[in-house]
């Protein structure tokens, strides 16, 4: 498979007023690949996860410097539709988040926001989104029922599903399984895998094993630079940079 | 405190074990050779029966090395140092049973004068042998790519006398037929120093390995 770049990131500087929490990030987030962004608390992984669909546009006071070219297009020029980047650049948090609502109407909601009406598209649509997220079997027999009942994992898939539902480009994760047990969480990354088929994904995780099973390219963050970035075998077997190798061996003190 | 003492003291146990398993290897080889020079038959049977607990000791370390894998998932250098272990054991390992098999055929010339000619070359590469592992382990444990890499020229020498032992030891065969059983076993000896120092060499590779990450063919 050739390495196409979906996203790249070039002279990406951020600041929440005066703090300065991006520091000219340079990196390529490649096609239908599974980039890991490793690093300890708050060296700004999941602040940069976000400024690749412009979520932190919500926040007050951040100020953006450089591009993210999404196929080659800047999307922090003047006239881009936010909202539309939202739907080809989704996101998934750490802690599911399943609207109050039916199982059903949680995966319609964002086609129906859309402007999708028709009762047999969007049953095929619910269905072959829950199917891509590995939950159609589980839930087929209770779409009606309340996605609040659903397990911790079944609500994540629920989550992803629900994103997979406005057919997206990129998926973001930010910590995905990091509230999940242990199976549902090899359940997660079995799906992440499966997912990268059709699309792009960046991930953010706390847990090094998580990142080599699942990656292929894993960016390793520390003080809101990216340190090191490469093929994940090899950022794992022999990293270039002393840093790198002291955070995943863990003499990082 | 570092945040993985315990590991890395189990790191260093680790490497204590492979040095501990190494001396015994290279008095094993040494044991072997000293008791073919001297037709020690009594000798020779004591190498045969101290490998049982080279074998023990092996099965030991390399268990240990799985276990460390297993429950400290270890990551670059760390993983690199890991797997070096097991490869060094196994080198080890192979270099022991060598010098048993050295010591069989001492039994097997059962104390007969040895009047082949090529006697001086047999304990010429019995010390190159031994220098070579005693080298490889000083690079294991300073980490010394430099040190590793000079062992390839000895592995050329060891080679040259091994050829030179195999001319010999036909033409005695050659000229004189009463010569065949004895050349027999000690073309044997001189091909298993030959791959003791093959083994030898494989331990500077995992050695390069282990410091740099990079794979580089010895020999």
């Amino acid at each position: 498979m050739e390495n196409r770049v979906k996203i790249d990131i070039k002279n990406l500087n951020l600041y929440y007023k005066d703090f300065q929490a991006l520091r000219d990030i340079n990196l390529s987030i490649q096609a239908n690949k599974i980039t890991a962004l490793i690093g300890p608390s708050g060296c700004g992984k999941s602040t940069f996860l976000r400024t690749l669909n412009r979520m932190n546009d919500l926040v007050e006071g951040v100020r953006v410097e450089g591009r993210v070219l999404l196929d080659g297009q800047d999307i922090y020029a003047r006239d881009v539709d936010v909202v539309h980047l939202r739907k080809r650049v989704g996101m998934v948090f750490q802690r599911p988040n399943p609207f109050p609502m039916s199982i059903y109407d949680n995966v319609a909601y964002g086609p129906r926001v859309h402007g999708i009406k028709n009762r047999r598209l969007l049953d095929e649509i619910v269905e072959r989104s829950l199917r891509q997220a590995a939950l159609w079997d589980e839930v087929r027999d209770r779409l009606f029922k309340s996605a609040l009942g659903l397990s911790g994992g079944q609500q994540q898939r629920l989550c992803i599903a629900r994103l997979l539902a406005v057919e997206p480009e990129v998926l973001l994760m930010d910590e995905p399984s990091s509230a999940l047990d242990p199976i549902s969480t090899l359940k997660i990354e079995e799906l992440i895998q499966e997912l990268k088929k059709d699309y792009t994904i960046v991930i953010v995780t706390h847990n090094m094993q998580q990142a080599a099973r699942v990656s292929d390219i894993a960016a390793y963050f520390l003080n809101g630079e990216v340190v090191e970035w490469g093929a994940t075998e090899e950022i794992f077997t022999r990293p270039r940079d002393r840093r790198t190798e002291d955070y995943i061996t863990g003499r990082f003190g | 405190m570092s945040p993985r003492s315990s590991f890395e003291r189990a790191l260093a146990e680790l490497q204590q074990d492979i040095l501990r398993m190494a001396s015994l290897v290279e008095q094993a080889i040494y044991d072997s050779v000293q008791s073919l020079i001297r037709l020690d038959v009594a000798g020779a049977a004591q190498v045969i029966m101290s490998d049982e607990m080279i074998d023990e000791l092996y099965l030991e370390i390399e268990d240990k090395c799985v276990k460390l894998i297993a429950t400290q998932q270890p990551l670059a250098r760390d993983l690199r140092v890991a797997i070096t272990g097991i490869k060094i054991l196994l080198s080890l390992e192979r270099m022991a049973d060598h010098a048993v098999d050295i010591a069989r055929a001492t039994m097997c010339l059962s104390g007969q004068p040895l009047t082949v000619k090529c006697l001086d070359y047999i304990p010429r590469m019995a010390r190159l042998a031994q220098q070579m592992v005693k080298d490889g382990l000083d690079a294991y444990v300073n980490g010394d790519v430099q040190k590793a890499r000079e062992m390839c020229a000895l592995d050329d020498e060891v080679d040259y006398i091994f050829a030179r032992v195999f001319r010999e030891l036909v033409n005695s065969m050659r000229e004189d037929p009463r010569t065949v059983m004895q050349s027999a076993y000690l073309l044997y000896v001189s091909r298993y120093l030959e791959r003791i120092a093959d083994h030898a060499t494989n331990i500077g590779e995992a050695v390069i390995y282990l410091v740099t990450g990079e794979r580089w063919e010895l020999n």
